[in-house]
């Protein structure tokens, strides 16, 4: 069961209708053990929706989620147990403290109460909360509520994690360490947060869903994704006609940036068979630089409608 | 499951200090009256000492201070109910039971079950008052059983329905004001000279009205009819209630 592939959400053609809405359209998502997977998105696309349906909390209107293998629909309870969910906005109860938050968080999720003791601990020294657990939640800094949010949905271990902007409203700091959190949370869990923050998905995830307007514009490794849209900046002492460049294997486009200067991109372009070229022709090739293009490009360039993705 | 979320439900209850408000005033108010009722029953006891078949301390005291306390607590009762699933929807807290592995049954019930348990605290609370009168005389004790069971039978479907209308009302004052509401109907239904007839609304009103039942309770006259008006109005309200969660998940 704990094979590092496994798949831990199966989501398949999900959809939810609002009346006369339809927010969603066939959503497909699959988050894998030992997985960040970032649910990227601008405002109002359909990713709290989507999340929501994936936690539990909502029933979709079609389609099927599967949680390490058990259908949430069918067996709801089973499969929550195996899910850890933090939503928009912390649900935190503000005259409790933290400890006795997170006690009933555990307990809610079905952790023995000999078991808590150890479970809280442990949370709290992974989320920085240590310090905090007699306070009044009500009386915590909003960051402190963030990671306890982050906190109540992983006190129970589960193996899905699922965060709903999980950094919004927070500082610097406090946003490297939520990163550095979820890198953490990894190596036991698959976890799948969403953003509209672009350097966060760079910062932590493994894999990108892109989704728009309801719908799924592109899912792709983010190595997969450089790759795809990576550039490269070549200088030569002695170009050939650019017609000969673009002929090269691999090679799909070139503009010329100056005389001697060239941005060449080819998703299969191999840089050591194009530098052997290169030096086999006598062309005096004195720079061979990748210029990986921002997720920012990709994301506007799939968002605004150009679907013309090499990645996908 | 059921008891985590009563037992959050009343912890929470006894940290804001209404809870506390409403046991010190009910409670004093109470006190009050049941002092009031002693009075007048040791003013009028040399009277009944002549009669064969006379009331005792416990119909003359105890019975009159229940009515009352049903009373208060119908005003009292939304207080505390309107907040149930309400506040929790409007503070996003909502969603940690949604997403949690228990079901809305467990839900509802737990909220159910937290609530009922602070009012029969103060039930208790009440029962104490005319059994502190075993100290002088010797109370009816089966009757003042059956008025703290009453009592309890009757907060047990306030705080179903203050339940069910936290779950279906999405703010919670007005979640108050409509619990209030109807409780005071169910309680003033046959004020209506309908209830004197025997068509099909006399019978209906005779059958809702809450009096109807509680008072015959209150006076130690049992009938199961009666208990089981109450039992069945709560299981109704609390179906409705998680009905009406489930319903968040199709339609939320």
């Amino acid at each position: 069961m704990t094979s590092p592939d496994e798949l831990l959400i199966a989501a398949t053609g999900l959809s939810r209708v609002y009346g006369e809405r339809r927010v969603l359209h066939d959503i497909d998502v699959a988050v894998r053990r030992g997985e960040v997977v970032g649910f990227l998105g601008p405002n109002g696309a359909g990713k709290s929706t989507t999340l929501r349906i994936l936690s539990g909390v909502l029933a979709p209107s079609g389609g099927t989620v599967r949680i390490a293998g058990i259908d949430l629909l069918e067996h709801p309870i089973a499969a929550k147990r195996r899910i850890g969910y933090l939503p928009e906005q912390p649900p935190v109860y503000r005259e409790l403290t933290t400890d006795e938050y997170l006690r009933y968080c555990a307990r809610l999720h079905r952790v023995a109460t000999s078991e808590a003791g150890a479970a809280l601990a442990r949370v709290k020294d992974r989320c920085g909360l240590q310090d905090v657990g007699a306070r009044l939640i009500g009386s915590l800094s909003k960051g402190y509520q963030q990671r306890l949010g982050i906190a109540q949905a992983i006190v129970h271990s589960p193996e899905v994690v699922i965060l709903d902007e999980p950094t919004v409203g927070l500082d610097p700091i406090q946003i490297r360490e939520i990163r550095q959190l979820i890198r953490e949370l990894r190596t036991d869990h698959g976890v799948l947060l969403s953003t509209h923050i672009l350097p966060e998905v760079q910062a932590v995830c493994d894999r990108v869903v892109l989704i728009n307007a309801g719908r799924i514009m592109l899912d792709a490794t983010l190595a997969a994704l450089s790759d795809a849209t990576r550039r490269w900046r070549v200088r030569l002492r002695r170009p050939p006609p650019i017609e000969t460049l673009k002929s090269l294997d691999g090679v799909q486009r070139v503009d010329m940036l100056d005389a001697q200067c060239f941005l060449i991109a080819g998703p299969r372009l191999d840089s050591e068979d194009f530098a052997r070229r290169c030096v086999g022709a006598d062309w005096g090739l004195v720079e061979l630089t990748p210029q990986d293009r921002s997720l920012e490009e990709v994301f506007l360039r799939v968002t605004s409608g150009d679907l013309a993705m090499e990645a996908a | 499951m059921t008891a985590v979320i009563a037992a959050r439900e009343l912890r929470s209850l006894f940290l804001a200090p209404l809870a506390w408000v409403i046991l010190a005033v009910v409670v004093f108010i109470l006190a009050y009256a049941f002092l009031v009722q002693v009075q007048v029953f040791t003013e009028i006891q040399p009277r009944l000492a002549g009669l064969p078949s006379a009331p005792g301390v416990t119909e003359i005291v105890a019975a009159p201070l229940f009515e009352f306390a049903a009373m208060i607590l119908l005003l009292v009762a939304p207080l505390l109910t309107h907040r149930a699933v309400a506040a929790e929807r409007r503070g996003g807290t909502l969603v940690l039971l949604q997403s949690a592995p228990v079901s809305s049954t467990q839900i509802v019930l737990g909220k159910y079950l937290g609530l009922l348990a602070f009012f029969a605290l103060l039930a208790l609370l009440v029962a104490a008052m005319p059994a502190s009168l075993a100290l002088g005389t010797a109370p009816d004790w089966r009757h003042l059983g059956a008025c703290v069971l009453t009592l309890i039978l009757l907060l047990s479907a306030f705080v179903a329905i203050g339940v069910l209308i936290s779950s279906a009302v999405e703010d919670p004052i007005a979640a108050a004001m409509i619990t209030f509401g109807t409780l005071l109907l169910l309680k003033i239904i046959d004020w209506s000279t309908e209830v004197a007839t025997e068509t099909r609304t006399g019978v209906l009103m005779r059958y809702l009205s809450m009096s109807r039942h509680y008072e015959p309770l209150l006076a130690g006259r049992f009938a199961s009819s009666d208990i089981l008006y109450f039992v069945i109005l709560t299981l109704v309200c609390l179906a409705l209630a998680v009905w009406r969660l489930d319903a968040d998940r199709l339609h939320g």
